[in-house]
């Protein structure tokens, strides 16, 4: 297998949290893993991203080539398109649709909805929303994760146990949380694909 | 055992399991998490490994040599900038050797992703004639830094380990090594070695001239500097570091049909580099940061075209990845479906919401209103995002420390007020020093030191001057009625305001200190406090 992942977001969303628990659930199979992340200067307020290589086979370059990703998965939908050149031909893009604005010339809510809905493979999903409702406001980056979950190329169970090793020093009660908000976003994304 | 590490983090544990007793280091991106990881480790912990912050490069480049003149193994880390405030000891640390290992660990920043410049340290290296490492992945990172206080203790001499931003932020699989005991305590064999005076420089001058073959000998056996085969001698590759990561995800080993030279060790393996110059008709040279190894074979001589980051081949500038790899030896990468839309805006950093910088801003920009644009000298760390709008507040931003200088030299050119914003941890870093010229010479500046009470751009870490500002400028010299202390929020605007004024008058050096904690580290030490109440 071997599946190359961009994470992309704003400064603070806290995209890493996505990237540790695939990175758990990598190390658990013996998989190779590299990892590349924004620090510094950019994490404040401005865009983040991180490139996240799987397989099972050894990786080379931290970053991944343009047109070769096969998912991007985006806590904020004007960053999924920031690298959508990275996308495979067949590759998907899974954006949350909550927009985060912090720039005064944020682009038109409506014209990006229209791009983003003209692309192919596209999943966009109101993370924000379903964590809510799942009263697990925290957890919609696991939301996330899990409606990118069917084009990882790896079983749900992967990420499961991903999960627990993240979070299970923080008690079977957050653990608990963030296995419905992942089922919740893999739910999403096999009804909406 | 493996273990998921951030390439810096794979340095740190290497030192910790190759008996390190000390880091000593200045936070700075990409370098920071080197030091962090070694002052979060249990292990460092029990190991009682040295791991405060310093005041600044210079200071803990200079530590470090203490600790390896005792005979104990060190490291220091920093920058690429952060190796100019440590040059001079540096370049020097290279003549006096060492007596236990010490490591340098130099992490540049191409593409400038949170720097001013993209200086390239295998240069300071070259310059100081010492060994140089520069790994390619994070497991080589590991490795190379275990074997780096080897190398430093088998010839007495520092030796750096060159990464760049990419391989410092990127996390991979790491299989460590087993734990090393600590060095005992020992003097230098020689007494004099650490005197240089200049008959003893002299001869310790000659010590490392007299080291060069046997470094390059170090290189040409190096397991890291590795020669393969081609049978298409129409090009031949010459990847160094990160570069060859690339190279290879873009021509696996298998795939390759050309010689290529992995250079991971320098100074350049002579023998190797002969060999592939020898058997093929062109060379392309993949480096990240300068040209520097393809300046040193291009030589005077156009025998062999050499192509790279010179000749255009490779870009002259930022980050090396994939693409540009593949670009460069004709390979297509990309797909044409996907463009990135007009409508994507750049998204750049901004300070915090709440952040205490903006309350200064505002109230130095009515301050000056008066005065008119261009006075407002500063430095680095998140209050140079003043720059940027709303605020438009700042004009320089040139290297640590120099706010205080460069209003000094603008005050003695006849423009005053001159106004100087500047950090609490970059004015002990840099400030402290420039300020005392200003006292000695009385110019008419105002420093505005604005105190966040951490270094926070990089994430918070503790600042030298925590509680010490007030006390540290008094002993330079500043008249303490010109020491005015603020609080910054939005309520005390007037006052703020006021107070930069009565001091923009005065024609002499005064200071003001507007004080509140940084947002995001108050946010870090309720959420500590909360966790360690919940414990009792």
């Amino acid at each position: 297998m071997k599946t190359d992942i961009i994470l992309a977001g704003v400064g603070g969303q806290g995209i890493l949290s996505i990237a540790a628990t695939l990175g758990a659930a990598a190390l658990e199979n013996d998989w190779y893993l590299k990892q590349a992340e924004t620090h510094g200067m950019s994490q404040r307020g401005g865009a983040v991203v991180s490139h996240l290589r799987i397989s099972d086979k050894p990786i080379y370059s931290d970053l991944i080539p343009k047109g070769s990703a096969n998912v991007i998965i985006s806590v904020e939908p004007m960053e999924s398109l920031r690298y959508v050149d990275y996308l495979a031909e067949d590759g998907y893009l899974v954006t949350n649709t909550k927009p985060f604005v912090n720039i005064p010339n944020y682009p038109d809510q409506e014209k990006l909805m229209q791009h983003l809905k003209s692309l192919q493979n596209v999943v966009a999903i109101d993370a924000d929303q379903i964590a809510n409702d799942l009263k697990a406001r925290r957890s919609s980056n696991i939301v996330m994760l899990g409606a990118a979950a069917p084009f990882l190329n790896m079983d749900l169970s992967v990420l499961e146990s991903g999960l627990k090793q993240i979070f299970g020093s923080k008690g079977n009660e957050i653990v608990e949380m963030n296995m419905k908000a992942l089922h919740a976003g893999y739910k999403f994304a096999m009804e909406n694909k | 055992m493996q273990k998921l590490l951030l390439g810096d983090e794979a340095i740190a544990q290497a030192a910790i399991d190759a008996g390190m007793s000390g880091v000593y280091a200045y936070p700075g991106t990409p370098s920071t998490e080197i030091t962090e990881y070694v002052q979060a480790s249990k292990l460092a912990e029990e190991r009682n490994i040295h791991s405060d912050w310093a005041a600044n490069e210079k200071t803990a480049m200079e530590a470090a040599l203490g600790m390896a003149y005792a005979g104990k193994r060190s490291m220091t880390c920093m920058k690429h900038v952060g190796l100019n405030v440590a040059a001079d000891n540096f370049m020097n640390a290279a003549i006096t050797g060492v007596n236990g290992g010490m490591v340098v660990v130099v992490a540049d920043d191409p593409s400038m992703h949170s720097s001013q410049n993209e200086q390239d340290s295998r240069f300071y290296g070259k310059f100081a004639m010492i060994p140089v490492l520069e790994p390619s992945n994070q497991q080589e990172a590991y490795d190379m830094t275990y074997g780096a206080f080897e190398l430093s203790e088998k010839y007495k001499v520092p030796v750096m380990i060159r990464v760049t931003t990419r391989i410092a932020h990127s996390r991979a699989g790491v299989i460590t090594k087993e734990l090393k005991p600590q060095n005992n305590q020992s003097l230098p064999s020689d007494p004099r070695q650490f005197v240089l005076l200049p008959s003893i420089a002299r001869k310790q001058y000659k010590v490392l001239l007299g080291n060069q073959d046997h470094f390059n000998a170090e290189s040409e056996n190096s397991a890291y500097n590795h020669y393969f085969e081609g049978e298409d001698k129409s090009v031949g590759i010459i990847a160094c570091g990160l570069g060859y990561n690339y190279l290879r995800e873009i021509l696996p080993e298998g795939d390759c049909k050309y010689p290529v030279l992995k250079v991971t060790q320098y100074p350049l393996p002579e023998k190797q580099v002969k060999q592939i110059a020898n058997e093929t008709e062109k060379l392309l040279v993949i480096e990240e940061g300068y040209p520097m190894v393809e300046e040193m074979i291009k030589g005077f001589l156009e025998k062999e075209p050499v192509t790279g980051r010179l000749d255009g081949t490779l870009p002259r500038d930022g980050e090396l990845n994939a693409d540009i790899v593949a670009a460069a030896l004709g390979i297509q990468t990309g797909s044409k479906e996907s463009k990135v839309p007009d409508f994507v805006a750049n998204r750049p950093p901004s300070m915090c919401p709440g952040c205490s910088h903006i309350d200064v801003y505002n109230a130095l920009n009515e301050a000056l209103a008066a005065f008119g644009q261009g006075r407002v000298f500063s430095d680095i760390g998140c209050y140079t995002l003043g720059a940027l709008e709303p605020f438009n507040a700042i004009n320089t931003c040139v290297d640590m420390g120099a706010s205080v200088t460069m209003a000094k030299g603008a005050a003695d050119a006849g423009l005053v007020p001159a106004v100087t914003v500047i950090g609490d941890s970059t004015f002990t870093h840099s400030g402290m020093t420039g300020l005392l010229d200003a006292v000695n010479e009385n110019s008419p500046i105002t420093v505005i030191i604005s105190d966040n009470e951490s270094t926070s751009m990089t994430g918070g870490q503790d600042s030298s001057a925590l509680g010490r500002l007030e006390a540290i400028c008094q002993g330079l010299g500043v008249d303490p009625e010109h020491i005015r202390v603020l609080n910054p929020i939005k309520r005390n605007h007037d006052d703020m305001v006021k107070v930069m004024q009565e001091e923009f008058d005065y024609d002499g050096p005064s200071v003001i200190i507007p004080r509140r904690e940084c947002i995001q580290k108050a946010a870090r030490r309720r959420k500590m406090e909360a966790k360690q109440k919940a414990k009792s």
